[in-house]
């Protein structure tokens, strides 16, 4: 069995946000104007975070760290869903269920990494972007939670021609939008089960931590930190 | 049948037989409060909760603050009436149905600010269609749902005799006491088995009741978040439950008595016991809340530090020590000494106080956590709408207004207690002090 595995490199991320446009492109999401975003209602399911490091000689300094859903082994956000509509998958990939939710919010205020969104309003595109939506994602309703899906669509085209090829899935059968758009290649995807993956080799680096992996939860996005 | 006499009692049914006009310029602002409530939840499922200021971090804001709120009231009546009653506390007596009916109101508020809460209210029986046996809110499903069914029972069964004599008396509204009263015919063997079930229902409600807000405390001490993530919180909540419900009940029984003119039946000495419990509680609180505070403060995480300090000094700390001047200082200020505390105005203006103080403490533990999540977020500060305040108002509104309307249907003084006491509490008191004394040599 797969278990789908991120890995982003701080060394080599510029913070350029190719990711998060990407993203949302590929996602659907809706755009949100400067008043949706003044008051923290933009949805994004990868997005920047700023974090202060050490400080050098009385100067700290910060640093953007791209923080998509961590795809916990162990997460806070599906133990409290009183509907069920948020599971975590076979291959571990933590899935929303839209037609489920009830839009209670308890799964958003869970999350330690606050990566959860949830739709304030209806969704709506400015001409001409209604044109181009993906139709492989569905486009949520208003009132429910939604969040990163590893690209769970293009999972699933990658499990239909590993059927059609007659194989298992393995390492390399699909990268999400983020991981292929990243110009400065400090993504990494792929099945952590597999111990001669790269993600799996780059997640036992000596530079590999998680983010707050003191909460138990076990995340399955691994960072490369920074050597300076 | 022939009507019971009542004498001097009379006065306790003189409400529902009359209706003033004072009644009508008390209820037409209430209900017009409430059409706005529903007019701005209109407004809510027209356009989504973009309406109110809930955002992101902020997940939740004031409709979660009006649920545990609301719950916490809901501890007035049916705790406190059981411990009372267990206690053989006889001043109990003309309290126990004031504080019964608020339990059995607002629980339904405090359910319905959940349904407010929701971004798919047409979706929430999917909770009990496909419950996650895991989550806090579907164990708060399960408590408030016993504990809304064991407190109507437990408010029902002391109603039965007021409402067999309600029926004997006639009247347009007969039919309706003659199905309620369940064929009470006040024979000795019925109250035999109505004051031994009552004994028992009272005995089942503690634990319920003490349930149901550990529950909604866990609601947010199960989650790992910083300054929610406590073992602390059962035991407060349940203790802030229970002081705002005795500020609740206080609140009430003054009003009660001033429209009715029952002073005769609500004296100063009642309003001093229930303010000593309200100074005790007043004490647990602060007890609590200290705790809680001093040992997040010597542990100073950070995580939960900056959640600390938001509340201590920072953007909360008006509300904070608004908090504590409420909760802390002014119920003690007018409770401890028995000149003020046995006074009406004294009791209400600390309830008052603390209906205040124990809104703010919700909203407190609701909010600041939120808006300091664990991965920094773009600054964004909450603050209600007027959709989000309009339906607290309403709520409250149609809780005051369906309280005074139950006051048109039944006694809101047991009168059959109060009897009861009047011809054989003394008896029973001085028997049960003979028994605890030491026997005197033959």
């Amino acid at each position: 069995m797969t278990r789908w595995g991120m890995v982003i490199d701080l060394e080599r991320c510029t913070a350029c946000q190719a990711c998060v446009v990407a993203c949302k492109v590929e996602n659907n999401i809706p755009p949100a104007g400067p008043e949706d975003a003044a008051v923290g209602r933009s949805i994004a399911w990868i997005r920047l975070a700023r974090m202060e490091t050490q400080e050098h000689g009385g100067v700290s300094s910060a640093q953007l760290v791209p923080v998509p859903c961590m795809h916990c082994e162990n997460p806070p956000c599906v133990k409290v869903c009183p509907a069920n509509a948020t599971r975590i998958g076979e291959e571990g990939l933590v899935a929303q269920v839209y037609p489920r939710c009830i839009g209670c919010r308890y799964c958003t205020t869970a999350c330690p990494y606050t990566v959860r969104q949830f739709n304030w309003k209806d969704a709506a595109w400015p001409e001409p972007l209604d044109q181009a939506l993906s139709p492989d994602v569905s486009v949520r309703p208003r009132g429910v939670v939604e969040k990163c899906s590893f690209c769970h669509h293009r999972l699933m085209l990658a499990r239909d021609r590993a059927r059609f090829e007659k194989r298992e899935l393995q390492d390399g059968d699909y990268l999400p939008a983020c991981v292929e758009s990243c110009p400065a290649n400090a993504m990494f995807f792929g099945d952590l089960d597999d111990p001669h993956s790269e993600v799996s080799r780059l997640a036992e680096s000596p530079r590999a931590f998680r983010l707050m992996e003191e909460l138990g939860t076990r995340p399955k996005v691994t960072y490369l930190s920074r050597g300076d | 049948m022939h009507a019971e006499e009542l004498g001097a009692d009379e006065v306790l049914l003189r409400p529902i037989q009359r209706t003033t006009r004072a009644f009508w310029l008390f209820s037409v602002p209430l209900v017009g409060i409430w059409i706005w409530g529903m007019y701005a939840w209109t407004r809510q499922l027209d356009s989504g909760l973009q309406m109110t200021g809930m955002n992101v971090p902020v997940y939740w804001g004031l409709y979660i603050t009006g649920f545990v709120f609301f719950i916490g009231i809901s501890h007035a009546g049916t705790l406190i009436s059981a411990i009372l009653r267990l206690c053989h506390a006889e001043w109990r007596r003309p309290i126990t149905r004031a504080a019964e009916v608020i339990t059995v109101l607002v629980l339904f508020f405090g359910a319905g600010c959940v349904i407010l809460d929701l971004g798919r209210a047409d979706r929430v029986m999917n909770v009990i269609l496909h419950p996650n046996f895991q989550s806090p809110l579907v164990w708060d499903v399960c408590s408030i749902t016993v504990y809304l069914t064991a407190s109507t029972v437990y408010l029902y069964l002391p109603l039965i005799p007021d409402i067999a004599l309600l029926r004997d008396r006639g009247g347009s509204r007969q039919w309706f006491y003659r199905i309620l009263a369940l064929g009470w015919s006040g024979s000795p063997g019925q109250k035999r088995l109505l004051e031994r079930i009552i004994g028992v229902m009272a005995v089942i409600v503690i634990p319920i009741a003490v349930s149901v807000h550990t529950v909604v405390s866990w609601v947010f001490a199960m989650t790992v978040q910083p300054m929610w993530h406590s073992t602390i919180f059962g035991p407060y909540f349940v203790v802030g439950a229970i002081f705002s419900g005795i500020a609740a009940i206080l609140i009430a029984m003054a009003i009660v008595r001033k429209a009715y003119g029952l002073q005769h039946y609500l004296k100063p000495v009642h309003f001093n016991n229930l303010g000593l419990l309200l100074l005790v509680f007043a004490a647990l609180w602060t007890y609590f809340t200290l705790a809680e505070f001093l040992t997040t403060y010597y542990g100073s995480d950070p995580s939960h530090m900056t959640v600390f300090t938001s509340k201590f000094t920072g953007r909360y700390a008006y509300l904070f020590w608004t908090m504590v001047a409420t909760c802390l200082v002014i119920p003690m200020a007018l409770l401890v000494r028995r000149k003020t505390r046995a006074t009406v105005w004294g009791c209400v203006v600390a309830s008052i106080s603390v209906e205040i103080g124990m809104w703010l403490e919700r909203y407190l533990i609701v909010v600041p956590s939120l808006s300091n999540p664990r991965l920094p977020r773009a600054d964004v500060s909450y603050f209600p709408t007027w959709v989000e305040w309009s339906l607290l108002a309403g709520f409250l509104a149609m809780f005051v207004f369906l309280y005074g309307l139950f006051t048109k249907f039944f006694p809101i003084i047991s009168v059959w207690e109060i009897k009861e006491g009047r011809e054989h509490a003394l008896d029973e008191v001085a028997t049960r002090v003979r028994a605890t004394l030491p026997d005197s040599p033959a």
